[in-house]
């Protein structure tokens, strides 16, 4: 076929590309233009750069044979699962191989008996949890975007979700990780064992590690037993502290709930906006409460968050007739990102995270900087864990504009650091967040963390520029 | 509407903010894994496109082909974008750049765009040879005598799946003007369509009884324009924008409590006339006008309040289930009004289609052009309904209509596939039995 137009910042690996073809076979190597400009992203607004090449591997040992390919030349590799990371942690690095997962997405084995699960790294999150669901367990992570989202880019960016309060996040739940390092070897590190402290729990050095350590090629999951009942629960008030001190109260009055989701009236509009569920637009926020468990314990528990949501202010509190809807009212939280894109061209989300006892502090100090900034902000987030996405809704050709989100930004996230809290809780730092790790970490922790980078890819062969510079 | 991808407001692509949410209710990267042939990717070339990024090459236009335009990314899409708007524009500035140009291509699309699609009484009469040529025996000596290898390989393929063409249509099934047996409480007028018009009048006969056992007078003309949804989806917007003027023009809207039409692909176009005429200074506020009395006849039913059938259409209770046209659902946002009408009819046992808004492939003319990626997705919609051990298929699109009944047909399945308004008009008629 004939391929005119242009061609541009596609050659200079051609050599490359031909031997990462005899590795991955020709149908698993992308060089075209109209083919890469779509892997010059991934989740995250304002940041886009070029591709030079992208693979999709089928096979562990073809992966570590593209990466002592890539160490051989020199080649940086950026690992990407479904691109919806939200910290640019897979947008390329320059001339690097985009090294895409998610062709290898089986999900090898689940054992009821060990309660784990075995897949491979390109697996859709919610399919994992389904195939858990088949024989009555539970993979409880659930970031927003879990219907793509691949359990390798979980792992790397050691995901949260709505479920966080109560269970945790991937962290949590991986016992085992195969990974290929920067120089091709490939190791296995952890297991199914219940207790296992045999030397450094290495496992953990690689998630959360967002693609800069090793490539992540297999992992093994535990999985819980699937809760036999579950309680959704919708809470409105007129002031935003109210919601606040009701997450407060209940975590002080010794309740666990599995969600505590916070929504301003922005976000609730724009939600309701897209999916026309009938959520009160007329509020300034709203809490999605769930608790879930033993069926008794959940009308125990259901009982009394709604009397604290009542005693604190609460102008409604209505519970989820049935799954159905609890389902509609949890989907629709994850939309809530997405769903603020409606009002403005670019949105410039936060991933900010302070003590719970900070929460309602936090939640006015951002409307105050919005408001001194004047930004249009809406917020929305993980409230029990005190989790907030301050998301600014902002045009990225406005320069000015940008100039006075980019302060705001800094403002947060100095307030976030004074009250002992961090630049990001679940979407790692990527690109998005690196001007700011090294005031959270400190210069010590700052020069540890690039000291095990040093130690494991001395080349800085696995996504260079992410976390560090 | 923006006539190219230069043209069009920045924000309608800005509007995506690529969180990666369509992925999975996408057919083509269901089938790939490929960015490319994903929503975001494919708006991400529009704006390399609209960014001088990227010139309009062959890929690109064989990437917009590659898309079926089913708009399940719009149903999935939590920021809003007008991917439809989009796709329209793309295909359009693809066509004004002559890069698909062969003297092949071009004369088809003269034959069927310019001309049969643009001139109703020209499109029947070939309907009528059509019609004759399929039932006086020549078809049958025409696949006997093997001329039809001449034909190229698609073609040839598709052939044994062509239409069978009406004995009738629309116009001698249906009086110019309906009346109900009580007053009539709404005065409708019915589009006939024009797929529909010639492969299943008896449809737009039965919309009519439905119509008119509700309360409806309905004005029917016998000869009417084609919609232009064929022009837009395949990048002739101009002509579209001609069609939509005079389909405007045969049914001013101020004269109609409803614009009545029973075909998923048409609706999704036909309610979306306002941004096609927006700089026509006579048309536009006709136009929004227009789109707001434009119903589907399934909203339309449901929102006037469907009388229940007292009979059923069958002699036994039989299980049905539903397969959403992509335009019905994603296009025109009707879901639960065609399952809550078959719910009304006695002796139907709904069962729910697993994927009952997953595209057939039928897709427009997406079978021709796409015949591999077409068959796929059809084997995939078929193998859901034979699970479901329905004896019959409920869908109200033509181009679904069609592809569907082939499918089964050639899985050998006993399924009739039915639209759910034949469903309520057979019932209303046994009730006098």
């Amino acid at each position: 076929m004939v391929v005119r137009g242009n061609r541009r910042a596609v050659i200079p690996m051609h050599p490359l590309v031909t031997a990462l073809t005899a590795i991955v076979g020709e149908a698993n190597v992308l060089t075209k233009p109209e083919d890469l400009i779509p892997y010059g992203f991934d989740g995250t607004a304002a940041l886009k750069s070029q591709a030079g090449v992208v693979i999709f591997p089928q096979t562990t040992r073809q992966i570590a044979e593209c990466v002592k390919l890539a160490a051989s030349t020199g080649t940086p590799i950026v690992t990407r699962g479904s691109g919806t990371g939200l910290s640019g942690g897979s947008v390329p690095s320059e001339n690097a191989i985009i090294l895409c997962t998610v062709q290898m997405d089986r999900i090898l084995e689940v054992d009821p008996k060990n309660l784990t699960l075995r897949a491979q790294p390109g697996a859709i999150t919610q399919k994992i949890d389904e195939a858990a669901g088949v024989h009555g367990l539970f993979y409880p992570p659930d970031p927003g975007s879990m219907k793509i989202s691949t359990i390798g880019g979980n792992v790397a960016e050691n995901s949260g979700g709505l479920r966080g309060l109560k269970y945790g996040v991937t962290r949590d739940y991986v016992m085992g990780l195969e990974v290929v390092l920067p120089d091709g070897r490939i190791v296995r590190l952890g297991n199914a064992c219940v207790k296992d402290v045999a030397g450094y729990s290495m496992k953990d050095l690689f998630i959360g590690s967002e693609g800069t350590l090793g490539i992540i090629t297999e992992v093994l999951l535990k999985l819980l037993p699937r809760p036999l009942a579950r309680r959704t629960m919708l809470a409105t008030y007129n002031r935003i502290e109210d919601a606040a001190e009701t997450v407060s109260s209940i975590i002080a009055s010794r309740i666990i709930p599995c969600t505590l989701e916070f929504l301003d009236q922005m976000t609730i509009r724009c939600v309701e906006d897209y999916a026309k569920i009938g959520l009160p637009t007329n509020c300034a926020a709203l809490l999605l409460m769930e608790t879930d468990g033993h069926p008794a314990a959940v009308e125990d528990e259901a009982a009394r968050m709604m009397e604290i949501a009542r005693s604190h202010g609460a102008m409604e509190v209505v519970a989820a007739k049935d799954e159905a809807e609890a389902l509609l009212l949890a989907s629709a939280r994850r939309s809530a990102f997405s769903a603020l894109a409606r009002i403005r061209p670019t949105t410039i989300l936060e991933d900010i995270t302070v003590p719970r006892s900070h929460l309602a502090e936090m939640v006015t100090f951002i409307s105050v900087i919005a408001g001194k900034y004047n930004l249009t902000c809406g917020t929305f987030g993980h409230m029990g864990d005190g989790n907030l996405h301050p998301t600014f809704l902002t045009d990225e050709r406005d320069e000015e504009e940008m100039h006075r989100v980019h302060l705001a930004l800094d403002a947060i996230v100095q307030k976030t650091l004074e009250v002992g809290g961090t630049i990001t809780g679940e979407h790692g730092v990527g690109l998005a967040k690196k001007p700011w790790l090294k005031q959270q970490l400190g210069d010590s922790s700052h020069e540890l963390m690039r000291q095990i980078k040093q130690a494991l890819d001395p080349g800085k062969m696995l996504n260079p520029g992410k976390i560090f510079d | 509407m923006a006539a190219t991808l230069k043209q069009l407001d920045y924000s309608v692509l800005q509007q995506c903010m690529h969180c990666g949410m369509c992925l999975p209710t996408c057919p083509t990267y269901d089938a790939t894994h490929r960015e490319r042939n994903s929503p975001r990717g494919r708006i991400s070339l529009m704006r390399a496109i609209a960014d001088d990024d990227l010139t309009i090459t062959r890929e690109f236009a064989d990437e917009m082909s590659y898309c079926l335009g089913c708009l399940a990314c719009q149903t999935a899409c939590p920021a809003g974008v007008n991917y439809a708007e989009l796709f329209e524009t793309a295909r359009a500035d693809i066509e004004r750049s002559g890069i698909h140009h062969d003297i092949g291509r071009s004369f088809w699309r003269t034959i069927t765009l310019r001309w049969l699609f643009m001139h109703p009484r020209v499109l029947r009469a070939f309907g009528i040879l059509m019609g004759i040529y399929q039932r006086s025996g020549m078809e049958a000596a025409a696949r006997k005598s093997g001329i039809l290898r001449f034909l190229p390989a698609t073609l040839r393929r598709l052939e044994p799946q062509s239409p069978r063409i009406a004995k009738r249509f629309s116009d001698s099934l249906i009086p110019s003007t309906s009346t109900p047996s009580g007053k009539p409480r709404y005065k409708v007028a019915m589009l006939t369509g024009c797929m529909q018009d010639l492969m299943y009048p008896e449809i737009n006969r039965d919309t009519v009884d439905v119509l008119i056992a509700n309360g409806c007078q309905v004005h029917t003309p016998p000869v009417q324009s084609c919609c232009g949804s064929l022009h837009a989806h395949n990048g002739e917007r101009e002509m579209a924008r001609t069609l939509a003027r005079r389909m405007i023009g045969q049914f001013p809207p101020d004269q109609y409590d409803a614009i009545i039409t029973n075909a998923g692909g048409c609706g999704s176009h036909l309610r979306h006339y306002a941004p096609l005429l927006a700089d026509d200074p006579d048309f536009s506020a006709l136009a929004h006008q227009w789109d707001m009395k434009l119903k589907d006849v399934h909203e339309w039913i449901a929102e006037i309040g469907c009388r229940p059938p007292t009979a059923s259409p069958f002699e036994k209770p039989s299980k049905v289930t539903y397969h959403d046209s992509c335009h019905l659902a994603h296009g025109q946002k009707v879901t639960l009004q065609p399952r809550q009408l078959l719910r009304l009819i006695p002796g139907v046992q709904l069962t729910e289609l697993p994927e009952s808004n997953w595209c057939c492939g039928s897709a427009g003319v997406y079978n021709i052009t796409q015949p591999d990626q077409s068959a796929k997705l059809l084997e995939r919609k078929i193998g859901h309904i034979l699970r479901t051990g329905a004896t019959f298929l409920a869908t109200a699109n033509p181009g679904c209509h069609l592809q569907i009944a082939n499918g089964a047909k050639a899985a050998g399945a006993a399924i009739e596939v039915i639209h759910p308004i034949s469903l309520l008009a057979r019932a209303y008629r046994r009730e006098t039995l």
